[in-house]
């Protein structure tokens, strides 16, 4: 089973990322489950999702506390929740950042994007508010190899609910401009 | 790749799918009062009825009360009709709930299980329903949202088989399945169709056929009798719900056990009695200490309301101890399930029983929380523990 934790906050779409990844793993034969931190949802307050994928039915139904996969959708969350909890250094961090992977902290399988950058030249959402959930969702792939290129594009294509194609175009970008922190 | 696919054909939350189930079962009639966490499952619905995909007649309203008694007239007039509520919507339907039941109307509503406040909290529990356990309504408890889409074309079955004719409320627990989403099948039309035929209810609302419907009774009237025919009614409605299960099964392929399901009970010298997804992750703790050698299992308790008493003790003879799991709070008393297990077994059994009380207001039941409880039903210890509580310092 592979567990992936989303941070990021409300209005960012990491509940939607958290669904793009399981369709996207599903599409490739796996069971899934995908939640959200049932929280009370707040533009702008810290949000955390999940995904569970596996290669039978998925049982275990509680939150996700030692995730083989961190992704990061809004490096500033990062000050506000404890966002490594339960991480340890097989895990994969994901972050949007416009910073190196060796800047992370923490001893991790580190992996930086702009999703922000990408975002904004895909003209998802504006300046101030970028769309960039779903180009994490190509950094994902990338980074983890848990799905193929083919099959985030895909999935982020299906479930944005408007510019699809910019979407999967941006997803396609983020999975190309991925930097690797680690020498497999 | 192609299995999966076939197996399953798409990806949503539990709400979605009652929803959808509540669309393959034809309801021709929907009301409800939108609250946290069932909003999306009406939401889902009046979209539906606005697009024309289901011919249902939907009906706004003030109140949860006032939702249960449209419900109930549409039902009572011979229409299949549909609602859904959560925790304190539901405690304001309890007066309509014995009115439903007792008119015998074979109502299906959904309920997704939030604890009651104060102080105010939206994330499941099951106190709600275990409060609505006298009301005469059949309850389900669901563990996935296969099952809970499922359990709307079986629900209708059952309710309105002559020998039931009772309301049945079929449970989601609050966000950790009502908006979390899970691949499901959702079957075709003309297999429902197949499977639940159209109502046609015997004792309806009916101008050229005038009746009275649920008048008066002095004490020498039929009141007792009345009351008599429906407890018998609930007790044996498990013939009907095997029955339904069991073409179910062979209807769509899934097996649902009937009034409990049994996991890694074989050969199980220890097992712990839960429902809902709590017996999902309880199956998955299972599941690893079958695989370090403990012999244990998992009893899913589906039903409640009839409680199953019988497959209880049938199902736990030869063990040397068993947990039951309450996701309630009943005060001075055991916990709503393990009072009614001990209560099933007491002259049957000599087991030791050991009660839980966890999850409240929705805390997360972890699975070194699962490993604790079958420790403590390993070692005999008979009683009541709270499991996850933040003991004062």
């Amino acid at each position: 089973m592979f567990e992936i934790r989303f941070h990021g906050r409300g209005g960012q779409g990491a509940v939607t990322a958290s669904k793009i990844l399981a369709l996207a793993a599903f599409n490739e034969g796996k069971y899934v489950i995908s939640f959200p931190f049932f929280g009370t949802e707040r533009r702008g307050a810290p949000v955390t999702a999940f995904t569970r994928i596996d290669n039978e039915q998925i049982l275990l139904k509680t939150q996700i506390y030692e995730p083989d996969a961190v992704v990061i959708l809004d490096s500033y969350v990062m000050g506000s929740a404890d966002v490594t909890s339960g991480m340890d250094e097989d895990s994969f961090f994901i972050v949007n950042t416009d910073k190196d992977p060796s800047e992370l902290k923490g001893k991790y399988r580190n992996a930086t994007v702009d999703a922000t950058s990408i975002a904004i030249e895909r003209k998802l959402g504006d300046k101030t508010n970028p769309i960039i959930n779903t180009a994490m969702i190509g950094a994902f792939a990338k980074a983890t190899g848990i799905v193929s290129r083919e099959s985030a594009l895909v999935a982020v294509e299906e479930l944005s609910p408007r510019k699809k194609e910019e979407n999967a175009a941006a997803a396609g970008d983020a999975y190309d401009a991925v930097k690797i922190g680690w020498s497999s | 790749m192609q299995a999966m696919q076939k197996k399953y054909n798409a990806i949503m939350t539990g709400n979605e799918a009652v929803a959808v189930g509540a669309k393959l079962a034809r309801v021709g009639f929907i009301s409800a009062y939108p609250i946290t966490p069932q909003t999306t499952i009406v939401e889902k619905l009046a979209e539906m009825v606005s697009n024309r995909e289901i011919q249902a007649r939907y009906v706004e309203v003030e109140s949860e009360h006032s939702a249960l008694a449209a419900t109930f007239a549409s039902e009572l007039a011979g229409v299949r009709s549909y609602t859904a509520t959560s925790s304190h919507g539901l405690l304001y339907m309890h007066e309509m709930l014995h009115w439903t039941a007792g008119m015998r109307l074979p109502v299906v509503m959904s309920v997704v299980n939030r604890a009651l406040g104060p102080p105010w909290n939206i994330w499941t529990e099951q106190t709600d329903t275990m409060n609505q356990k006298e009301t005469g309504w059949m309850q389900v408890y669901c563990e996935s949202n296969q099952e809970a889409l499922d359990t709307i074309l079986m629900g209708y079955r059952i309710a309105e088989s002559n020998d039931v004719m009772l309301p049945i409320m079929s449970m989601e627990d609050a966000f950790v399945l009502s908006h979390t989403s899970e691949p499901v099948n959702i079957p075709e039309q003309d297999e429902v169709d197949a499977f639940l035929p159209s109502l046609d209810l015997k004792y309806r609302i009916d101008n050229n056929r005038p009746m009275g419907y649920g008048s008066y009774s002095t004490p020498d009237g039929p009141f007792m009798e009345l009351k008599v025919d429906m407890m018998e009614s609930m007790k044996n409605s498990r013939q009907t719900i095997n029955r339904v299960t069991s073409e179910f099964r062979d209807a769509f392929g899934r097996d649902y056990s009937g009034m409990i399901e049994k996991y890694a009970m074989d050969d199980a010298d220890y097992a712990l009695i839960a429902s809902g997804t709590l017996a999902s992750t309880g199956k998955y703790v299972v599941k690893k200490m079958r695989e370090s050698g403990k012999k244990v299992g998992l009893i899913r308790l589906r039903f409640f309301r009839p409680f199953p008493d019988r497959e209880i003790v049938d199902a736990t003879r030869g063990l040397k101890g068993v947990g039951v799991l309450d996701r309630s709070v009943s005060f001075s008393a055991s916990g709503s399930v393990v009072s009614e297990v001990k209560s099933a077994l007491y002259g049957n059994s000599s087991i030791p029983v050991t009660g839980f009380v966890a999850g409240l207001g929705g805390r997360d039941v972890r699975v070194e929380d699962f490993y604790k409880m079958f420790d403590y039903i390993e070692k005999g210890k008979t009683g009541k523990y709270y499991i996850g509580w933040k003991e004062a310092q």
